[in-house]
């Protein structure tokens, strides 16, 4: 009876102090972002790991180009950012981030590609909020996911992962952050992971 | 054992319900500022600005040497933030060159969920003049009830101790010479 009793207790205890979900985004956005909830923080498993060459992939634009991984090759580090899906939260307030922080790419002869499995017209509306954006943002809409998909990174409802690849000049896969899916990966992270690439 | 069911199930139900409703309320004007801690800036320019004294580790809003301090709560993520950036420094160049403001009115950033790298990426960025907090793990933002941000958030420090919420709206303060009026009336000047 008492064991039973602190058992209830204990678990009482724990559901209260479960941190609630944080997130914070930005007015540059009003009402239009859509409310998730809390989610399962990975839902995919990774097909690639660091050492392998990166598949390669080409991708439109919203700027109405097509871009492929082997173009850098030889020339520039490559960040790809998955992001789970336009006009949600913690997305949304993940590339005006990057966007501020060119120079922390330059100085380590990196690119950033932002890829989500949105169509074109939708991630242009999106990434309109953010301002202008320095870095190619890719549509990986159709077929839906193909690149997450040889990634690893696309969920089972058919949006992706958040995640980060560093893939070296010799295209090669040199750090992989699949992030919980409900926060955003810190900053001195990737900038750490940037800088070993010298 | 039925009876301590319901009794814990009652608790966790109006425990539940405070504890939401601590984390939804958001600032109105003539509340008393929700409390909270930050940590003592390293820079001493910092320490100066804000005319904190001691060996503290963290003070509390009523250590600031101020009759007003603006609060805003921003992230380095946030594009509305980033374009804002130059006004508040604006703002804070009107109060700094006004005798009437410097020293009694002070401005401070809370990056909500910003490391303190990530703060620092956003002052190094816009050359912001006064001190920007992190806030990690939202802490604060959920004491503020989870604003969008920008949100400002003006407080006037009484000489009793006590603080009073004069100004919290989301978004732009719009033009800087009323705006800068209206912080004077709030803090008595």
């Amino acid at each position: 009876m008492t064991k039973k009793v602190a058992v209830i207790t204990l678990v009482f205890i724990m559901a209260l102090s479960v941190p609630a979900w944080a997130q914070t985004h930005s007015e540059a956005y009003k009402d239009n972002i859509y409310t998730t909830g809390e989610l399962k923080p990975v839902d995919s498993v990774l097909k690639v790991k660091v050492g392998d060459r990166a598949p390669d992939f080409m991708l439109p634009s919203i700027a109405g180009q097509k871009v492929t991984l082997s173009q850098y090759r030889g020339k520039k580090n490559v960040v790809l950012s998955f992001v789970p899906a336009a006009w949600t939260p913690v997305c949304s307030d993940q590339w005006p981030g990057y966007n501020i922080v060119k120079d922390l790419f330059d100085k380590n002869d990196a690119v950033l590609l932002g890829i989500t499995v949105d169509n074109i017209p939708t991630l242009y509306a999106w990434t309109n909020q953010m301002g202008k954006l320095w870095f190619p943002v890719l549509s990986d809409f159709y077929p839906h996911g193909k690149v997450a998909e040889t990634y690893g990174v696309l969920r089972s409802d058919g949006t992706t992962e958040r995640a980060l690849f560093v893939i070296d000049k010799k295209g090669m896969i040199r750090y992989i952050d699949v992030h919980d899916i409900n926060k955003r990966p810190p900053l001195e992270s990737l900038v750490r992971e940037l800088e070993k690439l010298k | 054992m039925k009876k301590i069911l319901v009794l814990m199930m009652v608790t966790a139900v109006v425990l539940t319900g405070s504890l939401v409703a601590a984390q939804t309320a958001q600032p109105k004007v003539g509340d008393k500022l929700f409390d909270f801690t930050l940590p003592v800036p390293a820079d001493r320019a910092d320490r100066t600005y804000l005319g904190l004294s001691g060996w503290g580790k963290t003070f509390k809003m009523a250590d600031i040497k101020a009759n007003l301090v603006l609060i805003e709560i921003l992230s380095m993520y946030c594009p509305f933030c980033q374009k804002e950036a130059p006004l508040v420094n604006q703002l804070y160049e009107a109060i700094e060159k006004d005798p009437a403001t410097k020293g009694k009115i002070k401005i401070i950033g809370i990056g909500a969920g910003n490391s303190s790298y990530e703060t620092e990426v956003f002052r190094k960025r816009y050359n912001v003049p006064f001190p920007v907090f992190p806030d990690p793990d939202y802490d604060i933002h959920k004491k503020c009830g989870e604003v969008r941000t920008p949100f400002f958030i003006a407080v006037r420090l009484n000489p009793d101790g006590t603080q009073e919420v004069g100004y919290a709206k989301l978004g732009g303060f719009g033009e800087i010479p009323a705006f800068l009026e209206m912080l004077k009336k709030s803090a008595g000047l």
